[in-house]
């Protein structure tokens, strides 16, 4: 019986032992599986976690993830089956590059709460405990100044804010800040942090006080421009959109002075490893061992799951490591823009001034003499890609004009030469073929981001080379714009110099040469694939005169006498292929020429709207705040 | 066998008679045209470049529908009866369109109970007067006059006018057999606004046609959409 009762008292206590506990007690349990805010705030290495996460949402729009919107501007030709499309759109849409949505203005929340949070936390040395939150606030600033560059002014929230469930949200709904506000919002922030930041030029991948300056740099540089050449068309009676001409030169000066810390600062350098000025050009973007030019990047790390494609979607086809490649193919607008050595503009020399085609003994004669940065951009045909030498010929010409060519990489056909029975190859390794894709569809292939490392073309190793978001060459060339802008054209021409020197264009520019035709060229050359031509544009509010919608002609790549133009349209991709001669007995036998070609995928020409200048705001916006008001024009 | 039979009669059964039930709505009936006219004249446009905004309220998700405009000027839409307002938003079109007293785009009431044709009444920066295509000797030439409608603040310049031809009825600064047929004066070219002569040789047509469309546009400086004379079929 008693065995029984101790059961009994055994099963009571264990029943009902645990329900002696209070209910908070026992409700009130840390979770497992996140960290509460306050356990993150006692531990510098915790903090970093959360930062690396607000590092990672940080905007760009073209990077080297996302290869085809470098084809969407006419920089380069997408040879790829899905890709076409972008040469096929008259247009670009109102809401494209839109941003501004739940999801921008979560991440200012978030950051918003990260900055308050610090500021309440007592545990962390104070110095860290800065470093973090100056590192949040320039975060913050890049995704205002992102904002600002593609909507306009917007609700600028600085705090976090919380429904109070009242039922009326209206104390939430903020108007638009003038566009110009937002420009000093962004511009004041870097001041107040570049102290805090470190002055570190061996930290790339995080904030400092270079990638502050430089920030402010482009982004006093983008206010000054629109400043300088809004117009009336492009500007609200608010001040949403367009900035007072007169705060121009005040933008110009922010910006000149800001650049001008770095230079003086003296920790970064142009990326002058290698003597051979292409290769160096090159690898200015792959070499990631103390490169003294990089200011700020987005990295990238073998052997985790940040790794990026880049170099599988673009390696030349013949040479590629994986079936595939030859994706982005710079285009003849681009590639003849490259200047000669004696600082000249010409079109590829493909036929004389009569009309007559030019013969080249090597296939890459016919780029001989031009700035080191076209083949440290491009992948010219006849030239290397990891000790590889590239195959693009689009077949042989005969003496009567007849084209012999194939359809598919490499192709050999029997008995196709006069007086030539044997299998010949009539195409090279990497095309060009027109329509197929991964061939070099205008006659060239992509180097820049390009990763030399072997196995960066594989699909299970991938590549790690950053993406570069500030450099020095940019200071340096946002100083001679600034510079010039203030009418201080011997100081632009001395800003800009380095530059081109590294480039091989060794004559100097004098200062009644540096025009802005001169400044807009130099970005295009020197910034082609990095995401600076559609905002370029956009500030000198050139982008609806380049991209004008009117079809272009091959009349535009011969002998053409506006390369160097400001205003140069840019609406179609063109290439040019370079073909055999075969001719047995003649002087130029197996010698090559050239051809101007337009890639039959290329169908309408790109036609950027007033209304483009600023992305349409989304109708859920605009159902949800009164108070925002329409961009222009659309 | 047979039950397999059975089987795929109800299942066609199924799938047949599941789209009887009557839908919620009927589609919208109502036909909506007209044209955009300056003084009863049509303004032609590039095609698909303009559209006006049709609102409705009292629904939720409130957002426009966007009504085309064609390169004669005319538009066309489907909608249910209802009550809508029409406007063009800002710097749409070749024209201005009139503000209300806040300087806002005054919307136009419009109200749809079966078909309704209404010319909408705008004011251009330019119209083409006398304009005159014909064919001669290969080319085509053009004759126009420009008149400036627009003369107080809001007038602006020229910035190019431009001869298209093209072998299909669309014809504007995207469609020109790519690019090759066009000939356009800058504005800064141009002495006298009724005097603009224009001349584009006919490109080889393959297949082979003795006709081709052509027409003439004005670029207004900072506006984006051109216009345009009516689309001429030009036989040769």
């Amino acid at each position: 019986m008693k065995k029984y009762i101790y059961a009994f008292v055994a099963i009571a206590y264990l029943s009902f032992g645990q329900s002696c506990k209070k209910d908070s007690e026992f409700l009130d349990k840390q979770p497992t599986s996140t960290l509460p805010i306050d356990a993150v705030w006692k531990d510098p290495n915790l903090v970093l976690t959360v930062v690396g996460d607000l590092y990672d949402r940080y905007p760009d729009f073209q990077r080297i993830e996302s290869w085809w919107l470098f084809a969407d501007f006419d920089e380069g030709f997408a040879s790829a089956g899905g890709d076409y499309f972008r040469h096929q759109n008259l247009e670009y849409g109102y809401d494209a590059w839109r941003y501004w949505d739940m999801g921008v203005y979560g991440y200012i929340r978030d950051l918003n709460m990260f900055i308050k949070r610090g500021q309440e936390s007592t545990a962390l040395k104070p110095a860290d405990r800065d470093r973090f939150m100056a590192e949040a606030r320039f975060i913050r600033a890049g995704v205002y100044f992102e904002m600002v560059k593609r909507m306009g002014g917007v609700p600028l929230i600085t705090v976090p804010l919380d429904y109070d469930y009242s039922g009326d949200p209206s104390y939430l709904q903020y108007p638009r800040a003038k566009e110009a506000e937002i420009y000093d919002f962004v511009i004041a922030e870097l001041e107040a942090v570049k102290t805090i930041l470190p002055d570190d030029a061996t930290v790339k991948s995080r904030a400092t006080k270079a990638a502050a300056l430089a920030m402010e740099a482009r982004a006093a540089l983008y206010a000054g421009s629109i400043a300088k050449y809004s117009n009336s068309q492009l500007s609200l009676p608010g001040g949403e959109v367009g900035i007072s001409s007169t705060l121009a030169n005040g933008y110009f000066t922010k910006a000149l002075n800001a650049a001008k810390q770095i230079i003086d600062g003296g920790k970064y350098s142009l990326y002058q490893k290698n003597p051979n000025l292409s290769d160096n050009f090159a690898a200015l973007f792959t070499d990631k061992g103390s490169n003294p030019e990089v200011i700020f990047v987005k990295d990238f790390k073998l052997k985790t799951n940040k790794v990026h494609g880049f170099t599988i979607d673009n390696q030349p086809r013949s040479s590629a490591e994986e079936a595939q490649g030859g994706r982005l193919n710079p285009s003849l607008n681009l590639v003849q823009s490259f200047e000669k050595l004696d600082n000249t503009y010409a079109s590829l020399a493909s036929v004389d001034a009569g009309g007559n085609p030019v013969y080249y003994t090597n296939i890459t004669d016919i780029f001989a003499g031009r700035d080191a940065r076209l083949a440290g951009t491009v992948i010219l045909p006849g030239t290397q890609f990891k000790g590889k030498t590239v195959d693009i010929w689009a077949g042989y010409q005969l003496a009567n004009g007849t084209i012999i060519t194939g359809d598919n990489f490499g192709q050999t056909k029997d008995k196709v030469l006069p007086d030539n029975p044997a299998s010949v190859q009539v195409v090279g390794k990497d095309g060009p073929v027109d329509g197929l894709e991964f061939s070099a569809q205008s006659g060239f292939y992509i180097r820049k981001y390009l990763d030399p490392a072997t196995g960066s073309g594989q699909i299970g190793t991938r590549s790690d080379v950053w993406w570069i978001r500030y450099r020095y060459a940019e200071v340096l060339l946002n100083a001679a714009e600034a510079a010039f802008e203030l009418g201080d054209f011997a100081a632009a021409a001395g800003y800009i110099k380095p530059v081109r020197d590294r480039a091989g264009l060794t004559t100097a520019l004098t200062p009644a040469e540096i025009t802005f035709d001169r400044i807009v060229h130099e970005r295009k050359v020197e910034f082609a694939f990095e995401g600076q031509q559609l905002w370029d544009m956009k500030r000198w509010r050139l982008a609806d005169k380049v991209w004008n919608g009117s079809n272009m002609s091959a009349a535009d790549f011969i002998n053409a006498t506006n390369i160097g133009s400001a205003t140069r349209t840019s609406t179609q991709v063109f290439g040019i292929w370079p073909y055999k001669y075969y001719n047995p007995g003649n002087a130029n036998h197996l010698k090559y020429v050239f051809k101007v070609i337009k890639p039959s995928r290329v169908t309408a020409a790109h036609r950027f709207r007033i209304g483009n200048y600023y992305s349409s705001i989304g109708q859920d916006v605009l159902n949800g705040n009164p108070k925002i008001i329409r961009n222009p024009n659309q | 066998m047979k039950n397999r039979f059975y089987f795929i009669i109800g299942a066609i059964i199924a799938v047949l008679f599941s789209a009887c039930k009557k839908d919620n709505y009927d589609a919208p009936q109502a036909d909506f045209t007209g044209r955009i006219v300056y003084k009863g004249e049509p303004i032609g446009v590039q095609y698909g470049q303009v559209n006006f905004e049709l609102w409705q309220s009292g629904f939720g998700n409130y957002s426009a529908l966007n009504v085309n405009v064609n390169q004669e000027g005319s538009f066309s839409a489907k909608l249910f009866d209802g009550n809508y307002k029409l406007v063009f938003s800002v710097n749409q079109g070749p024209f201005l369109w009139k503000k209300n007293a806040a300087g806002k785009q005054d919307t136009l009431a419009v109200n749809i109970s079966g078909s309704k044709t209404m010319d909408i009444e705008v004011t251009p920066y330019y119209m083409i007067r006398g304009a005159t295509l014909t064919a001669a000797s290969g080319k085509v030439n053009g004759f126009c006059k420009l008149e400036k409608i627009i003369t107080d603040a809001n007038a602006k310049n020229v910035e190019s006018v431009s001869l298209y031809i093209n072998k299909t009825q669309f014809v504007d600064g995207g469609n020109n057999f790519g690019g090759a047929a066009v000939q356009t004066l800058s504005g800064a070219a141009i002495a006298d606004l009724n005097n603009l002569n224009l001349s584009v040789t006919i490109p080889a047509i393959t297949p082979a046609q003795n006709y081709v469309f052509a027409r003439i546009g004005v670029k207004i400086a900072g506006v984006d959409d051109m216009i345009f004379t009516p689309v001429a079929k030009i036989t040769y």
